[in-house]
């Protein structure tokens, strides 16, 4: 690679800056709110002008807990289950696809491309019905499903362009070398694929946790709703003051198990895409 | 240290075509084996017959006379350097060296397993590079890695794969004689398979031809080059290839598009009968008439001809004309450049020239053969007819005994230095 010179890195830098100023600006407008009294709310001010911890207080302890505390464990479990489920699927699926030769591999390819770009919005009032009729209105396993629909496609096509890139003759070597087969696929291709793997359950994860619309139509109690439908049902102390403040606490709370995935798996992911190829 | 027999190996896939068809090979201990071929001839498919990442379909497959056709690959003890290196990326160097024998589980102490890494790196100038990973090395680095990762065991036998095919020419050329001087040090039963004949002639004992998963023929380079069985084996080896042109046996000389050429009464002999046949003359068979000898110009036949153009090499150069065949023989020719992975042979005679000729395109232009070299083909059937067995068994011969001698030199040279270092 050639070196860049000066004015070109001085314009990858403002661009630079410029995009994290964009994509970061909300986050931290977020932030600076959840930390203001309700009365700081339209001062107009970025910061507040009294920090305050009520907002969270409230919400966690206080008069909101009843609303967010059973939502976020909603969320925790429905998200987890669902990443662990459409992860393990996706992984055979996309092992099959990567190393064999079958019917009707383009044909589940497509489909789950198809299912992928179906629009939400248009079958949610049918499984709205159907879930009441079977019994799975307002239950975790009515979220998981619909949520599999969600990641399961993305888990396939990326996991499946990941294993593509695996070189399978390292498990034959493995086997000359002494490997069963087992071993060789324990020992040479785990390690390869599971920065694939990690990256695909990040994403998954990211998917339903983020999802609005089946949590919002699919959920009525606190049984099953999860955080980003409960926010929508935060009010204020009375009818006069918005719930700003509190859903924005809400907001940041839900952010941080997002940002300590990334971090914890950091390493595996980054290992992944800079694996370099074995080919000299 | 083993020997491996193969007894009428045949590899069928799922549509009944036989990838290897029928070939049987008894390699010594010891001995280096080449496969050569051009691209789909089975090659490939024997090599992972012999390791057991094929299943055999028909035949007997033996190590040191005991039939593994049905053990696992790790049950073979065979070592295996891949096309692709095959490297484990997450490991770093020591530990893809060490990987072998970490899977031998208990089996070697961790005392044992360093000393023999360190060995291994030792004799392939990598000790400084044990403790990064493969991703970082260059490409001659990560082929020695392999070979590492196929000498820390101490194997039955060694097989590669295409191992130089990734490197660049220069890299090809210095690993090629570093292959070679590690296998007669270590005396290690070897098969190599690869399409690049340099390889081939250079580095093996023997040599097999395959050509659509049948065995051509097995022997030492020279007679490979020398007496060749049949056409294909002659057009094979040998580079630039053979010139092959028609010719007719009247009035006891040959008649070519060359020009009537002598050649030796008993070579015309074996033509008996033939309406045509081919004759095989190697581009190093030609020679500027004027830069003959005296006393050897009377042994070939001088011909006047017009090249089409030259190439100057340094060492040689190459000349080319181009001639018109016969329609009987065109079809062979075809069907052959198509066996060479040529699309189609343009009837073309390279020779090659001295490079103090100062013959030139265009001009008339006196060349010289040796017709004593000359072969003759069935164009039928494509086999030599003047081929002399005896003589080829007889070079055969000699290249075995030059590999024992080798081997014995260099057994009693890591004696000696052995002795001289307790």
């Amino acid at each position: 690679m050639r070196a860049s010179t000066r004015t070109e890195k001085i314009w990858w830098t403002v661009i630079t800056v410029l995009v994290l100023l964009y994509a970061l600006f909300p986050v931290a407008s977020i932030f600076a709110t959840s930390f203001k009294t309700p009365s700081d709310l339209t001062s107009g001010k970025f910061l507040p002008t009294n920090w305050t911890g009520q907002n969270y207080e409230q919400i966690l302890v206080g008069s909101a807990q009843d609303l967010f505390l059973p939502a976020l464990r909603n969320s925790i479990g429905i998200t987890v289950i669902a990443t662990f489920i459409a992860v393990v699927l996706a992984t055979l699926c996309a092992y099959a696809i990567a190393r064999l030769n079958f019917p009707g591999k383009k044909l589940i390819l497509t489909t789950a491309l198809a299912v992928s770009i179906f629009p939400v919005i248009s079958i949610v009032t049918p499984l709205f019905n159907l879930w009441r009729n079977i019994g799975l209105y307002d239950t975790w396993i009515g979220l998981i499903i619909p949520y599999l629909s969600l990641t399961l496609p993305i888990s396939i096509w990326t996991l499946a362009a990941f294993f593509r890139q695996i070189p399978w003759e390292l498990e034959q070597a493995a086997q000359v070398d002494g490997a069963t087969s087992w071993q060789a696929f324990r020992k040479a291709i785990v390690p390869l694929a599971a920065p694939g793997v990690f990256t695909t359950a990040i994403i998954a994860f990211f998917i339903a946790w983020n999802d609005f619309v089946y949590g919002i139509s699919l959920t009525s109690t606190e049984a099953a709703r999860p955080v980003p439908a409960a926010l929508a049902f935060f009010t204020g102390a009375s009818q006069f003051q918005s719930p700003t403040g509190a859903i924005s606490a809400a907001a940041i709370i839900v952010t941080i198990p997002i940002v300590l995935l990334v971090l914890f798996f950091q390493r595996q992911i980054v290992s992944g895409l800079t694996q370099g190829a074995v080919k000299g | 240290m083993a020997s491996i027999t193969l007894q009428n190996l045949v590899k069928k896939y799922g549509d009944g075509f036989p990838a290897v068809n029928d070939v049987s090979i008894d390699i010594d201990d010891g001995e280096f084996i080449i496969l050569v071929g051009p691209s789909g001839c089975g090659k490939s498919t024997l090599l992972r017959m012999i390791v057991g990442l094929e299943d055999i379909t028909e035949g007997e497959l033996l190590i040191d006379g005991e039939r593994v056709n049905d053990k696992a690959p790790r049950d073979r003890n065979l070592a295996m350097v891949f096309q692709n290196y095959a490297l484990y990326p997450h490991l770093t160097v020591y530990e893809n060296i060490a990987f072998p024998l970490r899977l031998a589980k208990g089996k070697h102490s961790e005392e044992e397993t360093n000393k023999r890494v360190q060995a291994a790196a030792a004799t392939l100038e990598l000790t400084e590079h044990l403790e990064r990973k493969p991703a970082n090395l260059s490409g001659g680095q990560r082929q020695r890695v392999a070979m590492g990762r196929a000498i820390v065991r101490q194997a039955d036998a060694f097989l590669f794969d295409e191992p130089l095919s990734n490197l660049d020419a220069k890299l090809r050329g210095q690993m090629r004689s570093e292959i070679s001087q590690m296998q007669r040090r270590l005396g290690v039963t070897s098969v190599y398979v690869t399409h690049d004949q340099t390889e081939a002639m250079t580095l093996g004992d023997r040599v097999a031809v395959l050509k659509k998963g049948i065995l051509q023929q097995i022997a030492s380079p020279r007679e490979l080059y020398e007496e060749p069985t049949n056409i294909f084996v002659a057009g094979f080896i040998g580079s630039p290839s053979m010139n092959f042109i028609p010719g007719q046996v009247e009035n006891g000389k040959l008649q070519t598009v060359l020009g009537e050429l002598e050649i030796p009464q008993h070579k015309l002999d074996k033509a008996e009968g033939k309406k045509i046949v081919m004759v095989g003359i190697r581009p190093e068979f030609f020679e500027d008439a004027k830069l003959v000898d005296e006393a050897k110009k009377p042994l070939g036949a001088t011909f006047t001809t017009r090249l089409t153009h030259t190439e100057w090499l340094g060492n040689e150069q190459y000349g080319y004309m181009d001639f018109d065949p016969a329609p009987e023989v065109r079809d062979l020719l075809n069907s052959l450049a198509k066996d060479l992975d040529a699309d189609e042979l343009k009837p073309q005679i390279v020779v090659t020239l001295d490079s103090a000729s100062r013959i030139r395109a265009g001009r008339d232009a006196e060349l010289w053969v040796d017709t004593r070299k000359v072969h003759l083909f069935d164009p039928e059937t494509g086999n030599s007819l003047t081929r002399d067995p005896e003589a080829g068994a007889a070079l055969t011969q000699e290249a075995i005994q030059d590999r024992q001698d080798e081997i014995e030199a260099a057994r009693s040279e890591a004696n000696a230095s052995g002795q001289q270092a307790s």
